[in-house]
């Protein structure tokens, strides 16, 4: 096509002023302007009453932003001339990223367990140097942690709405950037942490590279990067097949890595244990709910048409990554690392819900697939924002003290944290009464309506294995002996109190009381098309 | 010009880039090939939108999107990767070793300043 015909096409079509629904926009608006806010108050304020002002900000946006969530609810419309859906699984993907986003900061906010706070005090300076030295001992300690912290909840916002592939890629690197950067900024063992943060950046940026080569495809293939129209063409059957696979899958290796599904999670062990523990718990948590929600959409709205094409993939996704998670994790030292692989395993039960696709409750009319994902995601985030800032409790003089053996007989050091983070392991395994096991039955009656029972004995057997290595570490704590120079249990100040309160809470809650919560998944399982 | 060549020279730029990323021991040997990478993928956008004359211009206009958000990943790509040859003055991947499967053992490391003697 020649210049001359590209003017044309230019002049032809008239020049029309979009029209942008703000008040649908509301939450994300918010989150990204306290965002800019807190720029410019880490620019311009002094630096007492720093850390205070942007913490007050932060979990003021985040409230706020809930809110309209709220206000919202019920909306099944496509907002900003197509890029933005707001419907029920945006929705509640926006509700539960808010939600867990509070502790989330909280627990960064910490500053009573190490002093100076979780962070460095400046990213820039080297562990060590007399630079280092200075800042520590005049307490000067940089707060862009908030900020950065609100753009990536800003992006997460935006990844599951997200209605075009252009705003999904948009949302992806928005909420991918700000992590590569808080990964590196532990103030202990900052050298694990920067390689923690090489290298997701590293990871990170070849799979947005597949991500964006399986959009150009799709692109090439439907001639639109809009999920409707993609949809259309797949109908229509025009086009090139071979366009279209080689897109699913190079679309879906980039969602994939984000998910932490195997064999795309070698990223994730390495990551989990070195970034600083409240981020770990805040990226495993909110990232995983983002991600999940954009796969979702991507899957069910774009390609729903070639479901018979994906679920068998989505199969052999999903029994490896529950083997994969469930089998090396019994093999793991540390805390953290084991979670990581925990979270891999749950990033498997999660896809075994998701591959019950289109199948639909004939009592309530909701999507199955969609809104036991939904609910599993709401549960599992907060048993995971609890459990690490458990992990930040158990210190010794070197600061976390990570390391299994160094958990040997911590119910006689401290009975409450011990018994916390039992709570926990038990979600996670699924026991009765905990949310874990309220989202796992969720998922696995919504994959044998699928007709994927295969996929949930696997899933089953994988949760049995799990449960052993959860309740290896409850033998460890409650039955071995402590070490004479073991580790203490530090108390927190009340921002890591209430955050891991409100995970006991709602972990409890959604266990013994969930018909709300599923009946609201329920209603918010419809996406707009 | 027919769409299967630039296509398929997107597709060898991208395999060159795939390459770079696997083989390549340095950070910013790396950062570079995942750059080519993402200027393979607008070479397509570019190629599909003339072939398919897009009336919303749907490939170019992404394309300034990859081409802006690129420049912001390599910014901060470069930030982190120089702030790791700071602290060990060495940007070889291979280096970058602590993270790893398997167990060594409780850390004896008491403080940041022991752990960048040790070094």
């Amino acid at each position: 096509m020649s210049a001359l015909s590209v003017s044309a096409t230019f002049a032809a079509a008239e020049f029309q002023t979009p029209s942008i629904e703000y008040s649908k926009l509301m939450p994300m608006l918010i989150v990204f302007g306290v965002a800019l806010v807190g720029v410019l108050i880490e620019a311009f304020m002094g630096r007492t009453g720093r850390h205070q002002v942007q913490l007050i900000l932060s979990i003021a946006g985040l409230v706020a932003a809930f809110v309209s969530v709220t206000m919202l609810a019920g909306d099944n419309q496509i907002a900003a001339v197509g890029a933005v859906a707001v419907d029920g699984p945006a929705l509640f993907l926006q509700g539960t990223i808010l939600l867990l986003a509070i502790p989330g900061v909280l627990t960064m906010a910490e500053r009573s367990l190490d002093r100076g706070g979780v962070f460095t005090s400046a990213g820039s300076s080297t562990p060590g140097s007399e630079h280092e030295r200075v800042l520590t001992a005049t307490g000067v300690t940089q707060t862009e942690v908030f900020p950065l912290t609100m753009f990536a909840v800003g992006g997460m916002l935006l990844f599951p709405a997200a209605n075009d592939l252009l705003t999904m890629f948009v949302a992806l690197e928005v909420l991918s950037l700000p992590l590569y950067l808080l990964c590196g900024l532990a103030r202990r063992r900052r050298l694990l942490s920067q390689e923690a943060s090489l290298k997701y950046f590293l990871l990170g940026a070849f799979s947005s590279a597949f991500f964006l080569y399986g959009i150009a495809l799709l692109y090439g293939y439907s001639g639109t990067v809009r999920l409707s129209g993609i949809a259309e063409a797949v109908s229509s059957n025009s086009g090139s097949d071979t366009l279209l696979m080689t897109g699913t899958a190079l679309l879906a290796v980039g969602l994939l890595f984000k998910v932490g599904a195997a064999p795309f999670h070698s990223w994730t062990p390495d990551v989990y244990q070195g970034a600083p523990t409240p981020i770990t718990g805040f990226m495993a948590a909110c990232t995983k709910v983002a991600a999940f929600g954009a796969l979702l959409r991507v899957l069910y709205v774009g390609l729903g048409g070639l479901a018979w094409q994906w679920e068998p993939v989505m199969w052999g996704v999903a029994i490896l990554t529950m083997v994969v998670g469930s089998v090396v994790a019994l093999t793991q030292t540390d805390v953290k690392r084991m979670l990581a692989y925990s979270s891999i395993a749950h990033a498997g039960f999660i896809l075994t819900g998701l591959v019950a696709t289109d199948t639909v409750d004939p009592d309530t009319g909701a999507v199955l697939g969609v809104s036991s994902v939904l609910f599993y995601l709401l549960a599992y985030g907060f048993i995971t924002i609890g459990a690490f800032a458990v992990v930040t409790l158990v210190r010794d003089a070197g600061g976390e003290a990570t390391h299994l053996s160094q958990w040997a007989g911590l119910a006689r050091r401290s009975p409450l944290v011990a018994a916390v983070f039992t709570l926990f392991l038990a979600a996670f395994a699924g026991i009765p009464l905990t949310s874990g096991f309220t989202g796992k039955f969720a998922v696995f009656s919504a994959a044998i309506a699928g007709d994927a029972a295969p996929l949930v004995v696997i899933g089953v057997v994988m949760s049995a294995v799990a449960a052993f290595f959860y309740f290896r570490v409850v033998v460890l704590m409650f039955f071995n002996a402590p070490a004479p120079d073991g580790p203490a249990v530090a108390v927190p100040s009340p921002l890591t109190t209430v955050a891991i309160t409100l995970s006991v809470a709602v972990t409890v809650l959604l266990g013994v009381w969930p018909t709300q919560v599923l009946d609201l998944a329920d209603r918010a399982s419809q996406f707009v098309r | 010009m027919p769409l299967l060549m630039p296509v398929v020279l997107a597709c060898l730029l991208f395999a060159v880039g795939i390459f770079g990323v696997l083989a390549r021991r340095n950070a910013i040997l790396v950062l570079m090939s995942v750059e080519l990478m993402l200027n393979a993928v607008n070479l397509n956008l570019v190629a599909f939108d003339v072939y398919l004359r897009d009336q919303l211009l749907a490939g170019q206009t992404f394309t300034l999107f990859v081409i802006t958000i690129a420049a912001a990943e390599v910014g901060l790509g470069l930030a982190i990767v120089l702030l790791v040859y700071r602290n060990r003055e060495t940007a070889q991947l291979d280096d970058l070793h602590q993270l790893r499967e398997d167990d060594p053992g409780p850390p004896d490391v008491r403080d940041d300043t022991r752990e960048t003697a040790a070094r």
